[in-house]
């Protein structure tokens, strides 16, 4: 028989970890009995697709910050994607100890500079160099994406470079042993093999960049209309919520929780693929 | 014997090493190792544990290479040519001297894909020649009527001996000379280890075969060659005898060889 010790720390760990989940739930209820009725009101295809948000006027239609959001997103996977994809196959498999030990922690340094920084510097870097080179406002989804696109690489590059790394060594010497160079086996055969690990990678990035606000607030220009050049300033789901519940009330405060609703199921969705892809083997 | 009667009708050199010594880093793990591998035939390379006969076997087609550290010296050649010269080009040398490793090792990808891997690496494009010679390496290894039907299934999905097999039949495809085997039974079961024998036997008329195996019954049983490679005090492998298998186990020259196979070490 356990001693009541035993049974004491088990049972106090157990509802610590509970709690954790507890929060997610109070988190993921709040939100939901806070914007549910808005949605129920206006319809949830209004919602979703309506063209117009002008909560003082009774209008919330989300579509320009869902087009935003995904416009953004994508840029920033376009952009990000690749670099990171080449960046893991270097420290995984070209990179000597020396400068991989080198690298590594640089990039995971990316991971802890705060969003504002990330934002900060997009404004006064990013942001005139588009405007004086490529003309618009600046302030454009194109900046938005480049941000993003340096944001995520931590989590595609960290998570590419693992799975990787965890293929089993036969896999290499095999290929090696039947004359392929190494990139025709980085190709042929660690890629493929990686690609379930690499896909989850991506999708976690692409989580990353629909969930971020503060950065995005900062070079994204903010105005609510379906922008239809990458040059032209665009609003996200999330920055829609940063700018404007600070003030908002009634109707508004709720519609914005409802936005809410719509980014926890889209990130929601993307987590559950990612788990799909990476237990997939 | 008939075996002896086999290396007379094929009397050429195929593979050859000259007071090799072999380096990682420091440490010494061969000294000295000269010995002459026949064409068309099996050399078996025997000896304790941690002697360095997967190091010896893998200086064939360099396969430590990979391993950061690795110094060579001496002379390694095939067909007369020095395999490590500064020009050697190491993917035609690996195109000639194929490899089985210890554990099977498919890629993760379908049976078709796993024999057309060499071919496609080296320029084989066409459909119809690639599943020619798709289905002419797995004749060859015996393996064609049991996966005639399931050439697109993953090849992980097979059985560990059909791995091992679809493995060899790997290696055929890219068309070799020599056949280096790195245990390739030990991770099969009775029934399996049987079949790669038997295959091991016919392939010996086209492939010469060097094969690593810890088990001296085997070695006794199909080998034509038998090297023996023991440890010397500072853990350097040492070829200690080196002679046609029914000479070296029943009469062996060496007192350490003899001690070895009666089993009163390693």
């Amino acid at each position: 028989m356990k001693s009541f010790n035993e049974k004491f720390a088990e049972v106090v760990f157990l509802i610590i970890a509970f709690s954790a989940l507890s929060v997610l739930a109070l988190i993921t209820v709040f939100i939901f009995i806070e914007g549910l009725p808005i949605i129920a009101r206006v319809g949830i295809f209004n919602f979703v697709f309506g063209m117009t948000w002008s909560p003082s006027h009774g209008e919330f239609g989300i579509f320009p910050m869902v087009i935003g959001s995904v416009a953004v997103t994508l840029g920033a996977a376009i952009l990000g994607v690749p670099v990171a994809l080449c960046c893991s196959i270097f420290l995984a498999e070209f990179a000597p100890a020396k400068i991989s030990n080198l690298i590594r922690p640089a990039i995971q340094l990316l991971a802890g500079i705060p969003s504002v920084v990330y934002g900060f510097w997009g404004l006064v870097f990013i942001v005139p160099i588009i405007r004086n080179y490529l003309g618009g406002p600046g302030l454009s989804i194109l900046a938005g994406s480049v941000i993003l696109a340096i944001m995520i690489l931590p989590t595609v590059i960290s998570i590419s470079e693992v799975s990787l790394l965890s293929l089993p060594r036969l896999y290499k010497e095999g290929a090696f042993a039947l004359g392929a160079t190494h990139w025709q086996t980085i190709r042929s055969v660690l890629m493929p093999a990686a690609k379930s690990g690499i896909v989850a990678g991506i999708i976690l990035g692409i989580g990353r960049a629909i969930g971020e606000t503060m950065a995005v607030i900062m070079v994204l220009g903010n105005a609510v209309a379906i922008p239809l050049s990458i040059l032209d300033p665009a609003r996200t789901l999330t920055t829609s919520i940063g700018i404007e519940m600070g003030y908002a009330s009634g109707e508004h405060r709720e519609a914005l929780f409802a936005t809410g609703i719509v980014l926890l199921i889209i990130i929601m969705i993307l987590n559950s693929i990612a788990q799909y892809a990476a237990r997939k083997r | 014997m008939m075996d002896d009667l086999k290396l007379k009708s094929n009397p050429g050199v195929n593979l050859k090493t000259e007071a090799v010594n072999l380096y990682y880093g420091r440490f010494q793990a061969l000294r000295g190792i000269t010995i002459s591998i026949p064409h068309r035939s099996i050399t078996a390379i025997i000896g304790p544990s941690g002697c360095g006969k997967s190091t010896l076997l893998r200086i064939f087609n360099r396969m430590n290479d990979l391993i950061p550290g690795v110094r060579v010296e001496g002379k390694v050649e095939l067909d007369g040519a020095s395999i490590y010269e500064k020009n050697t080009d190491v993917v035609a040398l690996r195109k000639k001297v194929g490899m089985v490793f210890q554990k099977p090792n498919p890629f993760p990808m379908s049976v078709l894909d796993n024999i057309a891997f060499g071919p496609r690496q080296h320029g084989v494009k066409r459909a119809a020649e690639l599943e020619g010679i798709v289905e002419q390496s797995l004749r060859q290894v015996g393996l064609w009527e049991e996966v005639k039907d399931i050439l697109m299934q993953p090849a992980l999905s097979l059985s560990a001996g059909q791995q091992q097999l679809l493995c060899i039949a790997r290696v055929l495809a890219v068309g070799p000379e020599v056949i280096l085997m790195d245990e390739p039974c030990s991770a099969l079961d009775p029934d399996a280890t049987l079949r790669i024998e038997d295959l091991m036997r016919d392939l010996a008329q086209d492939y010469t075969i060097v094969i690593v195996t810890h088990n001296m019954e085997q070695a006794a049983r199909i080998s034509d060659m038998s090297a023996f490679i023991m440890m010397e005090e500072d853990k350097a492998g040492v070829l200690v005898e080196y002679s046609p298998t029914a000479q070296l186990f029943s009469n062996p020259k060496d007192k350490r060889t003899d001690d070895y196979i009666t089993g009163r070490f390693g």
